[in-house]
């Protein structure tokens, strides 16, 4: 018999200006994974904070096994058998397994016990960890494993799932999987957000469609197509992306044996990386995050030099080019972070624009701006690539996500690069923007552009790419063409596989 | 030159004597750096608990109760510091520069009457049987109340960090606020008991000056060791230990260079004074060049809940 272990009734709350929930009702029955599904911005998030006690709703009330419940603070809803394992994780670098674990809970024992719980727990859901290794030091499906093992600790009742597989190997989601039927199968309940479709359909018993703060459906994930899911969460028909075949042009870019060590403490240092960009095609670049994808980027974009090989662009030697000289000559580069790496937060739409596109449009003479032409360039990528905001006067951080990344990769593509080098490209961004920011890159590429994509969306590499091949390590696998690939080669490429492995003789 | 007038144990005393007040200030600003706040008014805070200190010190007879008034009162004034970063979200360098002027303002205005002025001085405590030993006795066991303080709050401060779950909750603070206040603590709260404790300890230093070192009150005499603390914080790591290690051979190479100026060595003066700042650096600097900085990652970073 189904029993009812959270009841969400009529849940509202308004945030100045935005409605992130209104009037959001449903059940999560006990021991059964229910997905919650919605765009960016549709509310996901806001309902979780709520159920997690970091958010007071405006109106509504929560039940717990029947009765209220209204977690003022985190610490009162994991006290109620309530875990959450965030998408952006809460754990601190520099602090050891144990230590971190031991933060997310309310009556931590001392850490030896502690160390020992840790051990047997992981252990007996396939998820072994190390308490006593520093977090910083471990991969992202490492750090998801302590995350989740923190929760596992407290015996949740209900734990809430945040895009837990954004960042995985599909290996490491099999596991994930499986971890997560084994805590069904003992009663516990587990909340799942995810935009994956398929996904939701292997995994979920049932599924609550938001779309822009109410609740616009429910359904059971198994009975319903991925088109059906997808249409439901944008409300209307999305156009896939077309993929023409045309044969490859001559090489544009040359990336002959480079190695760069990384800045950042807990970076991964690229070796001996070597790769060939031809005009027409894509290649993408897959991996689990933090394998040198950065890096990669930084020696390519100019922001970083490699300590030997070379990157010929066209027949000229740029390895030692800075990123404005090699946007002269063709190179262009859209990095991952939208907000401080692609574009200044503070900074109008217009000055924004100047900053990438003042050589190849010509927006400064003789050391002067030219605002009319600025202006004019910032709204045509505001016109063609729909950047929704009320004028190219505004800043730059006053944008969504979504619609600042259409921003800054139409910036790019608008100066006709003859080499792109884009990192994570719909990183945070809801279905329909992705797949106009993924048409978009198609079209660069037909008409003749060499485009490399970093990204950590395997579906979108499959979709667009022409060639594949993942980081490791900061090496670089064999490049394969991705029409001959399947899901378990790919897998075992980000895994680093030995015979999968090249090291460039 | 007469090198033999310079006497080891009586270095080594004075060396523990001089490295005190920067100590105490340092342990302190490591505290709160490891809680993710820079708090650049060390100097300030130091040299308003000197003289009050001093006043308390000179009215009552009593250094002690000086000692405690001059932490309780640098401790209060350096809430004013946290107020403005923590709860009005102001830039944390250009407060604590601030609060660096304001205390060497009021600190001048309320000495005024006190200039020129003995304060009385902590006695140096006898412990039976240990300051009887030669030499060793002298140089390790005749010496006041604060200085054995001092050394126990490093101890004291170390243990925390390393073993309390209030020590890991403040670390986690300064490492990533934004998942402390997603784990449900409080970061604000531990944020500004790391203020108040570092500004209690700061005045604690400044009035060891006034009260031990250099017993009466001088305009500015704290004369940058609010800011050789700071950079001992840095240079240190961090860590208590080599804290407590870099304070000492500041406090060592000032006392030396003293002795070599007074044994008329034929380097001129210029460069014996700045040397305890030049050697304290590179040392700590070598020594932290190597393996993790362990720099707190939200150090300096201004928090908002976004919730």
């Amino acid at each position: 018999m189904i029993k009812k272990l959270l009841e969400i009734n009529g849940i509202s709350k308004t945030y100045p200006g935005v409605i992130a929930n209104s009037d959001i009702s449903f059940n999560i029955n006990t021991g059964e994974v229910h997905a919650l599904l919605g765009e960016n911005g549709a509310g996901k998030s806001t309902l979780v904070k709520i159920i997690y006690g970091l958010v007071k709703p405006d109106s509504g009330n929560l039940l717990l096994n029947g009765v209220p419940f209204r977690p003022g603070t985190p610490s009162e809803a994991r006290k109620a058998g309530i875990a959450m394992v965030f998408q952006h994780f809460s754990l601190f670098e520099a602090l050891s397994v144990a230590e971190n674990i031991s933060l997310g809970m309310d009556n931590p024992p001392n850490q030896r016990d502690l160390g020992k719980k840790i051990k047997s727990v992981s252990e007996s859901y396939g998820l072994p960890l190390d308490p006593a290794k520093t977090v910083g030091e471990l991969s992202v499906g490492g750090r998801q494993r302590v995350e989740i093992i923190r929760c596992l600790l407290q015996n949740p009742k209900l734990l809430v799932m945040d895009e837990p597989t954004s960042v995985l190997t599909p290996q490491e989601v099999d596991i994930l999987f499986k971890t997560l039927l084994k805590l069904r199968s003992e009663g516990t309940s587990i909340l799942y957000i995810s935009h994956k479709l398929e996904e939701i359909r292997k995994l979920c018993d049932t599924a609550t469609i938001l779309r822009l703060g109410k609740k616009v459906d429910t359904c059971t994930p198994e009975k319903t197509s991925t088109k059906k899911l997808a249409e439901m969460m944008v409300g209307s028909t999305i156009k896939a992306p077309e993929k023409l075949n045309k044969p490859a042009g001559r090489v544009m870019l040359n990336v002959n044996n480079i190695c760069c060590v990384s800045k950042s403490q807990f970076g991964t240092s690229l070796t001996n990386v070597t790769f060939d960009l031809r005009q027409g095609k894509i290649l993408g670049i897959g991996g689990v995050a933090g394998n040198g994808q950065d890096e990669l980027f930084a020696v390519l974009s100019g922001e970083q030099f490699s300590q030997h090989g070379s990157i010929g662009l066209n027949g000229i030697n740029i390895t030692k080019f800075n990123p404005n000289q090699r946007r002269k000559i063709g190179l262009l580069s859209a990095p991952e972070e939208r907000l401080g790496h692609a574009a200044a937060p503070n900074m109008s739409l217009i000055e924004n624009t100047l900053i990438t596109a003042e050589n190849s449009q010509n927006l400064v003479s003789r050391g002067f701006i030219d605002w009319k032409k600025s202006k004019a360039f910032a709204e045509k990528v505001i016109k063609k690539f729909d950047v929704r905001t009320p004028g190219s006067q505004n800043t730059a951080g006053s944008l969504s996500g979504g619609n600042l990344q259409k921003f800054v990769i139409g910036r790019e593509i608008l100066q006709n690069p003859s080499v792109f080098i884009v990192n994570q490209p719909t990183w945070g961004v809801d279905a329909a923007a992705a797949s106009s920011i993924r048409q978009a890159l198609l079209t660069l590429s037909e008409n003749g552009a060499a485009i490399l994509v970093i990204s950590q969306d395997l579906d979108e590499l499959l979709e667009i790419s022409d060639q594949f091949a993942a980081l490791n390590g900061g090496a670089l696998s064999r490049i394969e063409k991705t029409a001959d690939l399947s899901m378990e080669q790919i897998g075992l490429m980000m895994g680093g596989a030995k015979d999968l492995e090249v090291h460039n003789v | 030159m007469d090198f033999s007038s310079i006497n080891p144990a009586l270095l080594i005393a004075s060396l523990m004597v001089s490295a005190t007040p920067i100590l105490l200030a340092a342990i302190g600003e490591a505290v709160v750096e490891k809680s993710g706040v820079l708090n650049l008014g060390v100097e300030g805070m130091m040299i308003v608990g000197a003289v009050v200190g001093f006043i308390v010190a000179v009215n009552t007879d009593t250094p002690l109760l000086g000692f405690v008034c001059a932490a309780i009162i640098s401790g209060i004034f350096s809430i004013i510091f946290g107020i403005l970063t923590q709860y009005l979200k102001s830039n944390q360098v250009a407060t604590g520069l601030g609060l660096t002027l304001v205390g060497l303002g009021l600190s001048a205005l309320l000495g005024r009457p006190y200039e020129g002025m003995k304060s009385p001085t902590l006695k140096a405590l006898e412990i039976p049987f240990f300051s009887d030993i030669p030499v060793l006795g002298k140089m390790l066991f005749s010496h006041d109340l604060m200085i054995y303080f001092s050394i126990f709050l490093v101890t004291l401060v170390w243990w925390f960090l390393k073993y309390t779950h209030a020590g890991m909750v403040l670390r986690a603070v300064g490492e990533n606020h934004d998942a402390a206040h997603a784990l449900g603590y409080k970061v604000v709260l531990v944020r500004m008991l790391a203020i108040m404790f570092g500004g209690a300890t700061s005045g604690l230093g400044g009035a060891y000056i006034s009260l031990a070192r250099v017993p009466q009150w001088t305009e500015g005499m704290t004369a940058g060791a609010g800011w050789i603390a700071l950079a001992i914080v840095v240079f240190a790591s961090w860590r208590p230990w080599r804290v407590l290690f870099g304070a000492y051979i500041f406090g060592g190479v000032t006392v030396l260079q003293l002795n070599l100026q007074a044994a008329g060595a034929s380097i001129p003066v210029e460069y014996l004074s700045m040397s305890p700042y030049l050697i304290t650096i590179v040392v700590l600097v070598i020594i932290s060049s190597r393996g993790n900085q362990g720099a707190p990652a939200s150090l300096g970073r201004p928090f908002h809940a976004s919730s």
